[in-house]
């Protein structure tokens, strides 16, 4: 299994990622690689197996559904790249 | 006085042999010898004199713990309240954290004073410390040599007398493989048994941070502050924290030791190997059982885990969009172009390898055929060391398969990087504790004995690690320049 420059765009625009144009022949080369080391889990029967999320099997747990944190607003706010009346600013998304 | 170990300065503090103060201000000055380095992202020299003068206090009015006033450092994944938290990234260089990660708190709250924030490999992502944003961390042992990662930053300003201790976080190996590169003590807990909260996630249903230490006992130590049940974390295991120091001592008659054939097979080097016997030797010589076993499902480990760590870190990586914090490029077109060059521009090579990985496995058409097909493999290789671990008290093994390799060596071949995380991944995703105990030099260079236990079982692996440490004296060779 190995991928193309062409999915390797499509992948990094599916994660917003912005990557280089040269480098995309790089990435493809290391993702396949990635790709042939997984091939290895194909050789293997897992039919009745249950896929393992978590590594205690854990319930969820629940808590009363009441107000237990501070509003913190402004001091989150104050390392935001961009503020204006409680507000994060991003370019206008719709004219 | 940065020569004593945890224990040793707690007492002498306690014994008013020298003040919080002055011992602090001893490790702020090595600090500044020691530049080349690189262990250290932040030093946070004024707030570490504010709580060692705190701590002075304290300890002048009786009203102290063990941890009050000694000296230790974060790693740079673990939030700290107005002090920058980078996680060894441009994505997050401008980023001062709004709170403490539970671990610091705790640690703040036992009284410890903080130096400053440990360098690492970018989001966590790494075996050698030279993905960081801030350049890598060298070798004490070797200044060409990687202190190993992604904790490397902890693990070399351990061995370099920096701090008697630090946190480090283990999500394939990143405590225990910087800690068997530069001969120190580093353990990995059950997940579950320290809180995540304010711990820069990567992939969080293997993420586990745990101290860094020169000996078991000071592990223990951190690990009593470190450890227990905390609500802000999701999956944080809600059960009593045993006394680990009380149970350094705990009697260990008839301890089975297993040796996972898997560890001792094609890729160990030969050096690393006859360390490695030696030390079981010791082991036979204090009376335990030694007995081989097989765990088949190990050699998929690497596989399953590249599948579910790049996956889980794609997911949480999507947090960081340049809107509510962190790097932002400039002039953005629009808001898809916000995101793309925001990303694109302040994640390193490493990271986006990842991101790519995850992206591609949890996307239409494949989820099934890697991401579901990883987690069966996991609960293959759970159920290999349960069924293991029914039979012994503790498996052993080598951390590594070579000593640190060179700077640069290994940065241009991903995948061979990948493999040497081998005989530490599968313990992340079983979830269970172990341990890398400095067990000898091979080329002047340090190997780590690996000690893996059952669930919650962190009391037993001390025990057994401090064992050792009575009978040699291996976790208290210097680098040689850094006595």
């Amino acid at each position: 299994m190995s991928l193309t420059a062409e999915e390797v765009k499509k992948i990094a625009h599916l994660a917003r990622l912005g990557i280089d144009e040269q480098d995309v022949p790089h990435y493809a080369e290391d993702l396949s690689g990635m790709l042939e080391l997984m091939a290895a889990m194909g050789a293997v029967d897992t039919g009745d197996v249950q896929p393992m999320a978590h590594p205690l099997d854990l319930q969820q747990r629940l808590r009363a559904d009441a107000v237990t944190e501070r509003n913190e607003r402004e001091k989150f706010q104050a390392i935001a790249p961009q503020v204006e009346a409680g507000l994060y600013l991003v370019p206008k998304v719709i004219e | 006085m940065y020569n004593k170990t945890l224990a040793e300065q707690a007492e002498g503090l306690r014994n008013r042999q020298f003040s919080s103060r002055e011992l602090t201000e001893a490790y702020l000055t090595r600090i500044k010898q020691h530049p080349e380095l690189n262990a250290f992202i932040t030093v946070t020299e004024d707030l570490a004199l504010r709580q060692a003068d705190a701590a002075d206090a304290r300890l002048a009015q009786g009203d102290a713990g063990v941890l009050t006033g000694i000296p230790i450092a974060h790693k740079d994944i673990f939030c700290t309240d107005g002090v920058k938290t980078s996680c060894g990234s441009k994505m997050l260089d401008n980023f001062i954290a709004p709170y403490n990660a539970t671990v610091v708190a705790n640690l703040q709250q036992a009284g410890s004073v903080m130096l400053g924030k440990l360098n690492m490999d970018e989001f966590a992502m790494g075996s050698s410390n030279e993905t960081s944003y801030y350049g890598p961390v060298k070798n004490p042992w070797d200044l060409n040599a990687v202190p190993g990662g992604s904790s490397g930053g902890s693990a070399a300003a351990v061995a370099a007398r920096l701090a008697a201790g630090v946190t480090g976080t283990d999500t394939g190996g990143s405590i225990r493989q910087p800690a068997s590169f530069c001969g120190i003590t580093g353990l990995k807990p059950t997940y579950g048994r320290v809180s995540r909260y304010g711990m820069i996630a990567y992939a969080s249903s293997l993420d586990q941070g745990g101290p860094m230490t020169r000996t078991a006992e000071d592990a223990a130590i951190l690990l009593q502050a470190m450890a227990g049940f905390d609500g802000r974390d999701s999956t944080s295991a809600e059960r009593p924290v045993l006394d680990y120091r009380a149970a350094l001592n705990q009697p260990l008659d008839g301890l089975k030791i297993g040796l996972p054939k898997e560890f001792f097979g094609e890729g160990l080097s030969s050096d690393v190997a006859s360390v490695i016997e030696a030390a079981i030797d010791e082991y036979r010589k204090l009376g335990a059982e030694i007995v081989e076993v097989s765990m088949p499902n190990l050699k998929l480990a690497i596989p399953a885990y590249y599948v579910i760590a790049p996956a889980e870190c794609s997911a949480n990586l999507s947090r960081f969009d340049g809107v509510r914090f962190g790097y932002r490029c400039a002039s953005p077109a629009d808001l898809t172009d916000l995101y793309t060059r925001s990303r694109g521009e302040a994640f390193g090579r490493e990271v986006k390898r990842r991101i790519l990985m995850g992206t591609y496995a949890l996307s239409a058409g494949y989820y099934d055929a890697y991401y579901i097909k990883a987690q069966k493999i996991r609960r293959l290789i759970s159920e290999d060391f349960k069924k293991t671990l029914a039979g012994v008290d503790v498996l052993m093994g080598p951390v590594a398969p070579s000593v640190a390799f060179g700077i640069g060596e290994k940065l241009g071949n991903p995948i061979e990087m990948y493999l040497s995380d081998i005989y530490t991944i599968a313990v992340n995703l079983a979830g269970l504790p172990a341990m890398s105990i400095p067990a000898g030099l091979a080329s002047g260079k340090p190997v780590g004995l690996q000690i893996i236990g059952d669930y919650f079982a962190e009391d037993r692996l001390l025990a057994v690690a401090h064992r050792y440490q009575q009978a040699t004296n291996w976790h208290q060779l210097t680098p040689p320049g850094f006595q």
